[in-house]
């Protein structure tokens, strides 16, 4: 900015200062201090922001961002296994071209008169994960699976009136500790006890004989996932549903939906509350900011009344034939939490707010392009290649691949005989451009020295055979 | 306003789209994967052997099949059928500080840099984004002038749902949260303050305001007693009212024992003017999806940027970016955190373009920002004072910062238009639909526009003018106002359906399955 120059900036059409000054003259105050009269001095802060200084020229200020966000590598660049809750899968360019449109980047809270596509969009995102989940009711997204999980739970509580879940040890650790704060410490009203099941090591499959012994009366539901964080598919989810049922407790599984082409639907195996992140279908990795958790169930009165996510509902108009969307039973949400009179009328049905819809109107544009077929074929290429990696890793001297049950992209692979550390092993593998998988070891000490390996459909087989002689070479050095 | 202002003719676009489950034909395809190589194949044989038998699917989806040019002429008609900010004048959306995303920010969070990276990558390869979130710290740090901020929360009430989860593990760390079950907080405080520290276990205390609008103080100090966790408030409140007692509010709940927690979603009006620190409160949190030009994307991803002082940071979520002086880390290791309130950690994509805004603006143009805010809304209010049966609640002769809660109360009396009419009149003129108040309306029939930097003098009229026009419309024909909108993507749309177990439909099989019942039964 030069010396004297008055500060004009580019977003601000009324930096102008004779704009401003026309302005005061029109509210008829002398200057921009007099508006500011209802702050006390003594809240005032009394000098200027100390802040860096600002880039006002665009190319300048793009060159200093791009500057810095340069010292990443990124996953296109170098060849990366790393999964456990985001996963690098292909994001057409349909879904970016959607996502990126201005209005729907930019548009917020305005009612269908206004924003009408917006709620179309929405719904068409519930209704296509309905189809994969084989449920009616879905709910907008929540922040993450983990919190869609521990909200799943606390639904789980309310319907049944009891206070405790039981889960699988093989979890995913950030997912489980997510729900931990969701479902309160013991000193508070609401705490949902959280009761881990113990887990076969051979196969990962959950111990139903724990899972027998601990389900009680207290019991509010059983939560597990499919496939599960380990990787390996839960075969017997039929007969965990069924157990839960048997006594009184609700099903809630974990799905990953780019699964749902080849794998059943939750709904299939007795599932009350499916949960998830969208962040598979179409949306990029972006650090872990592209999660988006869904929960959905059945289309029962006493589940809609504990969502405490948005619902968007399909209606119809006053023309004949047009569709209109509106919020189900608002009513339910956190935005009415209280009556004229301030006081709470949902204690504890958790909140909503600004999430992640974005990600679901890119959800929905994904969903759309790949259709039945798409997600079959996606489902089968990921089982192959993930299997072929398997096949390859297993052959190398001092590794194992954990589990003999089946796994759908993800896999446990242990170097317990290799010598080295997982730390040190991925180390040396991003020396030649690769993300090892994610190490385990301190998650699960029971699996001894172990690596969460994810491939999908972007891993060709000669990116397989990479890792595998790249592993081999790393091993011996 | 000396000039008339001339309204333009709009209308919505209308494309009357099927359902995108109604659309296409069997066999058409969308996109193609890679497939499996065969000598790959021949190594592992079918992807069916590798499901257990009783979890494979049956049935396949029942998605649509199209090809991509049509896929892509849906979704672009339907964002057409979209009012987005950039689109329009949006004063409308007060609180939510609808302001200009720069578009050089989209490039750059949208470049594979941020959108490519994998949250559990070696700490080396990401030093780029630590360090963003690093200096954005530090930026947050001086704005509010607390010690420490996180950006995991993925908006504003997850913000606040973080707040009441640290007001938890402080009072277990000091062996005292059985007995301090209580949250107070505000009518005219976001209902995030009210329902996030219900979510995390506490009762919840709300204070009514008083005959000037201010959160009532006589109320507030009988509310405080040993079992005070904290309080949860905004300042100015959604009317606009700075409340300048604010330090007595803290002080009252510092003395038994409680924290003190200041909603700053919309800072807007008060950036490099007042900050936490000096009102006293130990914890605050910046909207970067509203004050710091991250776009809103239909509701998120947002963040809510949450800040505390340093005897708190010890409970932020794990993990916390570092800096050693050379290298920017992630430290897991944190005895005493709260632990997540999501995976991984946080929405990166906002907080790079909320630097990259702090970073065009510096110390002068955030300033800038809420002068010209808080002079919009004044001159905004001048000229809305002059429509009949626009009234404003409250504090008379007190000047509102940047948003004010007006009502058309008088409008309502008059005409029988109230503020849900207006609003729907309004989308016929190409503005967005007015936002009126959260639950309850402690303003009867209320609107709440907040006219941020983004928006120009002449902005300022139109939306004006436009509300002069319904108002004029009101008084001489309130049926118009009434049956609006008339220049909608749709026609007044049936609400009965929404609140009916027996009708609601959430996704396109429920649709099908009730309307299929219906007409059966109505055989």
């Amino acid at each position: 900015m030069m010396k004297g120059k008055p500060f004009v900036h580019p977003y601000i059409p009324n930096s102008v200062p004779e704009i401003k000054e026309e302005m005061l003259r029109e509210i008829g105050v002398k200057d921009v201090e007099t508006l500011y009269q209802e702050i006390p001095n003594r809240l005032r802060l009394k000098r200027k922001l100390n802040l860096p200084e600002p880039f006002l020229a665009e190319s300048e200020l793009k060159k200093h961002v791009t500057r810095i966000l340069s010292k990443n590598e990124t996953c296109e660049e170098n060849l990366n296994f790393l999964g456990g809750g985001c996963w690098q899968h292909y994001v057409p360019a349909v879904c970016d071209e959607i996502v990126g449109r201005s209005e729907v980047l930019t548009a917020y809270c305005g009612e269908a008169y206004s924003d009408f596509g917006k709620f179309q969009l929405l719904f068409e995102y519930q209704s296509e994960l309905g189809e994969l989940l084989g449920m009616d009711v879905v709910c907008l997204p929540v922040y993450s699976w983990g919190m869609a999980a521990g909200n799943a739970v606390r639904m789980a509580s309310r319907i049944t009136g009891r206070n405790e879940v039981l889960l699988p040890k093989t979890v995913g650790p950030e997912r489980l500790a997510t729900m931990r704060t969701l479902c309160q410490p013991l000193a508070m009203p609401d705490h949902v006890d959280i009761k881990i099941i113990g887990y076969d090591t051979k196969t990962g499959l959950l111990d139903l004989h724990d899972l027998e012994n601990k389900i009680s009366s207290k019991t509010a539901a059983v939560y597990f996932e499919n496939p599960s964080y380990l990787g390996f598919i839960e075969s017997r989810s039929a007969k965990i549903s069924r157990i839960a049922h048997a006594n009184g407790a609700l099903s809630i599984v974990g799905v990953d939906p780019i699964s749902l082409g080849v794998l059943s639907p939750p709904a299939d195996y007795g599932a009350d509350i499916a949960v998830g992140s969208a962040q598979p279908l179409g949306i990029h990795m972006n650090c872990g900011g592209g999660t988006a958790g869904f929960i959905a169930s059945r289309d029962e009165e006493k589940y809609v009344a504990e969502y405490p996510a948005l619902l968007i509902s399909i209606t119809n108009t006053v023309e004949e034939g047009e569709y209109g969307f509106g919020w189900c039973t608002w009513d339910r949400t956190s935005y009415v939490v209280r009556d004229e009179l301030g006081q709470i009328r949902n204690q504890s049905k958790d909140f909503t707010g600004t999430t992640s819809n974005l990600w679901a109107i890119g959800a929905a544009v994904y969903m759309a392009l790949m259709g039945p077929h798409g997600f079959e074929e996606i489902g089968e290429v990921i089982i192959l290649k993930s299997h072929y990696a398997i096949e390859l890793l297993s052959k190398i001297e001092g590794v194992r691949v954990l589990f003999s049950s089946n796994s759908f992209k993800e896999f446990v692979v242990n170097f317990d005989r290799a010598g080295k550390t997982v730390k040190d092993i991925n180390k040396a593998l991003l020396k030649y451009d690769i993300f090892g998988g994610k190490d385990i070891s301190k998650e699960f000490p029971e699996l001894g020295n172990s690596a969460l390996y994810c491939v999908t459909e972007i891993h060709s087989k000669e990116d397989i055979e990479r890792l595998a002689n790249t592993l081999r070479e790393v091993l011996v050095q | 306003m000396k000039k008339q202002v001339k309204l333009r003719k709009y209308h919505a676009p209308v494309w009357s789209e099927p359902i995108i489950m109604e659309m296409g034909h069997k066999g058409e395809r969308g996109i193609l994967m890679p497939e499996a190589e065969e000598e790959l194949k021949a190594v592992v044989g079918d992807a069916e052997g590798y499901i257990p038998r009783e979890m494979r699917r049956g049935e396949l989806p029942k998605l649509p099949e199209l090809s991509q040019p049509q896929v892509l002429r849906h979704y672009e008609h339907l964002t057409q059928e979209t009012l987005g900010m950039e689109e329009t004048i949006d004063i409308s959306s007060g609180t939510c500080t609808m302001k200009y995303s720069p578009k050089v920010n989209e490039r750059l969070a949208g470049t594979p840099q941020v959108t490519e990276i994998h949250p559990f990558q070696d700490e080396d390869t990401i030093q780029g984004i630590l360090e963003i979130v690093y200096k954005f710290d530090l930026i947050c740090r001086e704005i509010s002038g607390m010690d420490q901020f996180t950006f995991q929360p993925g908006g504003g009430a997850h913000a606040t749902y973080t707040n009441a989860c640290v007001l938890r593990a402080y009072h277990d760390a000091n062996a005292e949260l059985a007995q301090r079950n209580e949250v107070i907080t505000t009518i005219f405080s976001h209902p995030c303050d009210a329902a996030t520290p219900s979510t995390a276990g506490f009762k919840v205390i709300t204070l009514m305001p008083d005959e000037n609008g201010y959160p009532d103080l006589e109320a507030l100090k009988a509310a405080c007693s040993e079992h005070t966790a904290g309080l949860m408030i905004t300042n100015p409140e959604d009317t606009g009212i700075y409340n300048p007692r604010v330090e007595e509010y803290v002080k009252s709940v510092h003395e038994v024992g409680g924290l003190c927690f200041y909603d700053q979603a919309n800072l807007n009006g008060i950036l490099g003017i007042a900050r936490a620190r000096e009102a006293g409160f130990d914890a605050c949190h910046f909207n970067l999806h509203k004050t710091f030009s991250s776009p809103h994307g239909c509701f998120g991803p947002g963040c809510g940027a949450y800040g505390v002082k340093k005897e708190l940071a010890k409970f932020l979520p794990t993990p916390v970016v570092t800096f050693d002086g050379e290298k920017y880390h992630l430290d897991y290791d944190r005895a005493h955190s709260i632990g997540k309130i999501r995976e991984f950690f946080g929405n990166i994509e906002v907080v790079v373009r909320a630097y990259a805004w702090v970073m065009s603006m510096g110390a002068d143009g955030l300033l800038e920002v809420a002068h010209t805010a808080v002079i919009n809304n004044n001159y905004l209010t001048k000229l809305l004072m002059a429509i009949p049966g626009v009234v404003r609640h409250y504090a008379e002769g007190k000047i509102r910062l940047d948003q004010v809660r007006f009502s058309w109360e008088k409008l309502k009396r008059d005409t029988g238009c109230g503020t849900v009419d207006v609003q729907n009149r309004m989308v016929d003129f190409g503005i967005q639909n007015s936002y009126s108040s959260h639950h309850p309306w402690i303003v009867p029939e209320p609107f709440t526009p907040e006219p941020c930097e983004t928006y120009s003098k002449e902005d300022c009229e139109y939306w004006a003018a436009v509300l002069k026009q319904i108002s004029k419309e009101a008084y001489t024909n309130p049926d118009l106002v009434k049956t609006a909108p008339h220049n909608s993507t749709i026609h007044k749309i049936n609400e009965d359906v929404l609140d009916d177990p027996k009708k609601w439909a959430m996704t396109w099989r429920a649709y099908l399955r009730k309307t299929k019942k219906r007409m059966i039964e109505n055989l």
